[in-house]
Parts: C-alpha cells; sequence; structure tokens
C-alpha cells in the first residue's frame, strides 16, 4: 500500500513543533482518515477537533500545506503525496494543543451584531409573507457553517491581528444576512463601518477561496455591505437623492 | 479578543507553508497591468497618430480638443498654458483611469500584486501596520460609484466612434459612404468588452437593485439587478479581456496611422 509522510504541528499555547508520521494512503481517503490513524497507531494524545465528517460541522479546520481547510473534505489524492504533507492549526487564533485553537473570540464578535429585528407580522397569526426572490439572496449566506476558515485566512486578523477591531469576513457575512433581509428593520451599517471595521477588508477574495460552502463572501457579502457604507456616508449625491425622495414621499399636512 | 492578539506570531515577509506556485497569480497580475499603464502612459503622452480615417482611439476618445476631424470642439485651446504639455489623451483618460484604479476587482488585484498586502493568501507580508480602506488615502476608494457614471457615459461616445467607424470617406473625391474595416470591428469588440466590464461593475449591481431588501417591490430593480449580476460573475475576465482590448486598439489605429499596418476593408 502507498504511504505518505505528515507533518503534523505538535505543541500547545507556549510553542511547538512540526513532527513526522508515516501513514498508509488508500483510495478515497481524506487528510482526516490519516490524522485518525495516526492517533490509532502513532501518536494517542495527537489533538484534532472533528465531528461529522461531512463538510458540515465545521469542526475540523486546519491549515493543510500552508492553505485554510476542512479536514474532512481534504482529499489525498487531490494533494502531491511525493512531498510531506503539511498539517498544522489555523493561525488567527491561540492555539490550544496541536491542531486546536481557540475559536471563542468568534462567538463573542456575533454577540456584538445587532440582533434579527423582523417588522411587524403581516398575517393576524403572527406570521411573516416573504417572496422567493427576497430570500434568495440570504439563502446564500445561511450555508455558512461557521467553520472559520474565511476568519483564518483574512489577513486582517491573520497578520495584522485586527481582532479588536475588525469582525473579519464571517461576520460580515453573518451582518448581510440580517441586513439584507426582507423582514429585517434594525440598521448595522454605522456599526459596520466604525466598530466592526468593515473597511479594513481590502478585497484580497481569500475568504471566497478557501470557503467550503462556496459563498461568494467578497462580491455578494462584502462588497454590498461596503455599497450600503457608501450610500449612508460617502456619496453626496445619494444622499441628497434620499433627501428629496423622502421630502417627496412625505404625506401633506392637513390644514384644519 | 486581547488575548488573540497578545498570543499570534508575527509572520516574516514572504513566510508560508503553501507548496504550490502562490507567486504566479500576483506576477502575472503585476506585469500584466505594468505593461498597460506603461504602454497607456506612453500612447497618452504622444499626441498624435491615434486616428486613422474614420477610426479614433478609445485612449483619446472623446477628442474634446485636438488636431484630429474627431474632435469635439477644435484643435488646441488658445488659454492653454504652453509650458503645459498637451495631448488629447491627458483631457480624458483620467476617468477610465480612475475607474479601473477604484474598481473592486482592481483593488484585489493590485494590492496583492504591487503592494503585497497580502502577497499571496496566506503569505506573510512586509509590513506590520495596516490601515485598509478605511482612512486616507485608500478611503478614497469609495468615489468608485462616480467614475462608473462617467463610464457610461464614456461608453456612449465609445459606441458613436463605432458608428462613425462605419462611415468612409473616398480619399479622392471625398465622398462618404458605408462601409466595415477591420478597424471598425476592433472598435466595436471594444464597446463590447468595455460593456461588459463596466455593466457587471459592483457598484452598479448595487445602485440598480441591490440596495434593496424587498426585490418583490421593485420588479424592474430585480430584472436590472440580477442583469448586471450575470456580467458581475465573470467581472474579472472581463476586466482583463477589455484591458487588453483597449490597448490593443490603440495599437491598431497607431500602426494603420504609421503605416505599418493595412487596414482591410470588408466591404
Amino acid at each position: 500500500m502507498k504511504t505518505a509522510v505528515f507533518k503534523i504541528w505538535r505543541g500547545d499555547a507556549s510553542g511547538g513543533a512540526f513532527r513526522d508520521y508515516t501513514a498508509e494512503v488508500s483510495e478515497g481517503m481524506v487528510v482526516l482518515d490519516a490524522i485518525h490513524d495516526i492517533q490509532a497507531m502513532q501518536a494517542n494524545d495527537l489533538a484534532c477537533r472533528w465531528n461529522c465528517k461531512a463538510g458540515k460541522c465545521g469542526s475540523c479546520s486546519a491549515e493543510v500545506n500552508g492553505m485554510p481547510k476542512l479536514l474532512c473534505m481534504t482529499r489525498l489524492n487531490d494533494l502531491p503525496l511525493d512531498k510531506p504533507i503539511t498539517i498544522e492549526p489555523m493561525k488567527a487564533f491561540p492555539r490550544l494543543k496541536d491542531l486546536i485553537t481557540d475559536v471563542s473570540w468568534n462567538f463573542a464578535v456575533k454577540k456584538r451584531i445587532k440582533p434579527f429585528k423582523p417588522r411587524p407580522p403581516d398575517a393576524p397569526d403572527g406570521t411573516w409573507r416573504m417572496a422567493q426572490e427576497d430570500v434568495d439572496r440570504v439563502q446564500e449566506f445561511r450555508k455558512c457553517i461557521e467553520c472559520f476558515l474565511c476568519q483564518d485566512v483574512c489577513h486582517v486578523l491573520r497578520d495584522h491581528h485586527k481582532h479588536d477591531q475588525f469582525i473579519g469576513p464571517r461576520f460580515l457575512v453573518y451582518a448581510a444576512a440580517l441586513e439584507m433581509h426582507p423582514l429585517d428593520t434594525e440598521d448595522r451599517i454605522a456599526e459596520l463601518r466604525e466598530a466592526q471595521g468593515i473597511g479594513f477588508c481590502n478585497i484580497t477574495k481569500c475568504c471566497t477561496k478557501v470557503c467550503p460552502e462556496n459563498i461568494e463572501i467578497t462580491d455578494n457579502a462584502i462588497i454590498p455591505l461596503k455599497e450600503r457604507v457608501v450610500d449612508e456616508f460617502y456619496d453626496p449625491l445619494g444622499w441628497l437623492w434620499k433627501k428629496v425622495r423622502r421630502r417627496q414621499e412625505r404625506p401633506p399636512a392637513h390644514i384644519s | 479578543m486581547t488575548q488573540a492578539e497578545l498570543t499570534l506570531p508575527r509572520r516574516s515577509f514572504g513566510q508560508t507553508m503553501r507548496a504550490d506556485v502562490w507567486w504566479a497569480q500576483p506576477l502575472v497580475v503585476f506585469l500584466g497591468l505594468g505593461a498597460f499603464v506603461v504602454y497607456s502612459t506612453w500612447a497618452a503622452f504622444q499626441g498624435r497618430n491615434y486616428f486613422f480615417g474614420p477610426y479614433l482611439s478609445p485612449f483619446y476618445s472623446p477628442e474634446i480638443f485636438g488636431p484630429s476631424p474627431h474632435s469635439w470642439f477644435g484643435p488646441k485651446p488658445g488659454w492653454w498654458p504652453a509650458w503645459l504639455l498637451f495631448s488629447p489623451a491627458l483631457l480624458v483618460l483620467w476617468a477610465p483611469g480612475g475607474f479601473r484604479l477604484t474598481c473592486y476587482y482592481y483593488r484585489g488585484a493590485y494590492y496583492k500584486a504591487f503592494w503585497a498586502d497580502p502577497p499571496a493568501c496566506t503569505v506573510g507580508e512586509p509590513r506590520k501596520s495596516y490601515l485598509g480602506e478605511r482612512s486616507f488615502p485608500l478611503i478614497m476608494q469609495n468615489v468608485h460609484r462616480y467614475f462608473l457614471y462617467i463610464a457610461l457615459l464614456f461608453l456612449l461616445v465609445l459606441l458613436h466612434d463605432v458608428w462613425r467607424a462605419l462611415w468612409f470617406a473616398d480619399p479622392i473625391t471625398g465622398a462618404v459612404s458605408f462601409g466595415l474595416g477591420v478597424g471598425t470591428l476592433v472598435l466595436a469588440v471594444n464597446v463590447v468588452l468595455l460593456g461588459g466590464y463596466t455593466i457587471g461593475c459592483h457598484s452598479l449591481r448595487h445602485l440598480v437593485g441591490g440596495f434593496l431588501d424587498q426585490f418583490s417591490k421593485s420588479p424592474a430593480c430585480y430584472r436590472a439587478y440580477a442583469c448586471v449580476g450575470c456580467f458581475n460573475r465573470r467581472h474579472m475576465l472581463w476586466a482583463w479581456m477589455s484591458l487588453f482590448w483597449v490597448a490593443f486598439s490603440d495599437v491598431y489605429v497607431r500602426l494603420c496611422s504609421l503605416g505599418v499596418w493595412h487596414d482591410f476593408r470588408i466591404f
């Protein structure tokens, strides 16, 4: 049977190093299978977070040959097996042990985004009516499995560590899903510009490249939000146009 | 949040575990955009050989002032300072240049290729500080929609240039007749490609309908949004094809004007 060398990062928050493991490779194997094999046969203490093995839980996020990937969705026959395969934890989050990182920062960020605030129900039974074309756009964003690969690859977090000023692509997608929702009435634009730092994004599209759900993060979520920020803060003609339209739409005052 | 900041290691320039040729794409972008900038700047400063018969180079269109028969308001104005170099292209080229410079696709591409910010995904950067597009000068990128408005007007002008490129003057009698030359096709393809690029603009997609949360209330906006979205999905491809072709159109007109190439008349 064919074998491959896996260079796996071993260590914790205080430091660590790559260690080589050789494992057998069979048809249809993914990187997570190899990790499990190494765990069972060579390194029982190797820490790796995983759950569904189907690319839907977003637990097994790590970096394979330098690119953020889900271990369970990265097939070995797509990798050059003649060279060692490097597997390391995500770099935008603090390391805990081996391939596991502390992603709790993401959950704290999510709490900072204004929640869904629907308009009053359309029907007396407390339900709403939405047209399909209104929900098509936001349905794409709901495919997100929160694997945080997009957060990991984003250089604003990964290299510049702007965790306290920028919410990252995952939460720009989340904000877009709320902001573009046909029932939502909340306004998040000022916060996106200021506290959530959408202006830090310089459209490298790396987040889109690594998304395992193929969400067009940059084109469909971030850029439309940037355009809404422009509407609100950087477009004097647009601002004037809205002002005029609002005045025209205002009902005439009644003279009694 | 501060814990993450404190414990994450910093990487040095070019540091990566990527095993692929990650530098190839930024290098191609660097060479492609660099070659275009060098050629277009050279061509803009020439101020001659930019028209041939009914053809006008797109770098010089609209020719507001200039010596050619395509000029809107006649030759170089008398008030133009003598010390300032004059070329009809310099009066107009800032508009399409600004449109491309502030384009969302190009921004991402040239930040990587020219500024290594980052050089490629997951590759270490040369600088520690980072301001992004939230402060001067890059906050000025938000002006993109204004360049879009001008680019849409330029498209109409270029379309008119194609119409004019269908009318050929007889060199002996001076009589004008309808015809089609290879140059006409070159200019027509240029308008199609520039049209595909401009109509696929992210700002346009937002302005025609993307700003809405309920498309069902504005079916016309929804259709326009879907139409622009179609072009937007291949925005990068349109951007490169139109960039190449607009330069080629100038090369074609220039070489015909210099007598190096012969413009073949189809009819």
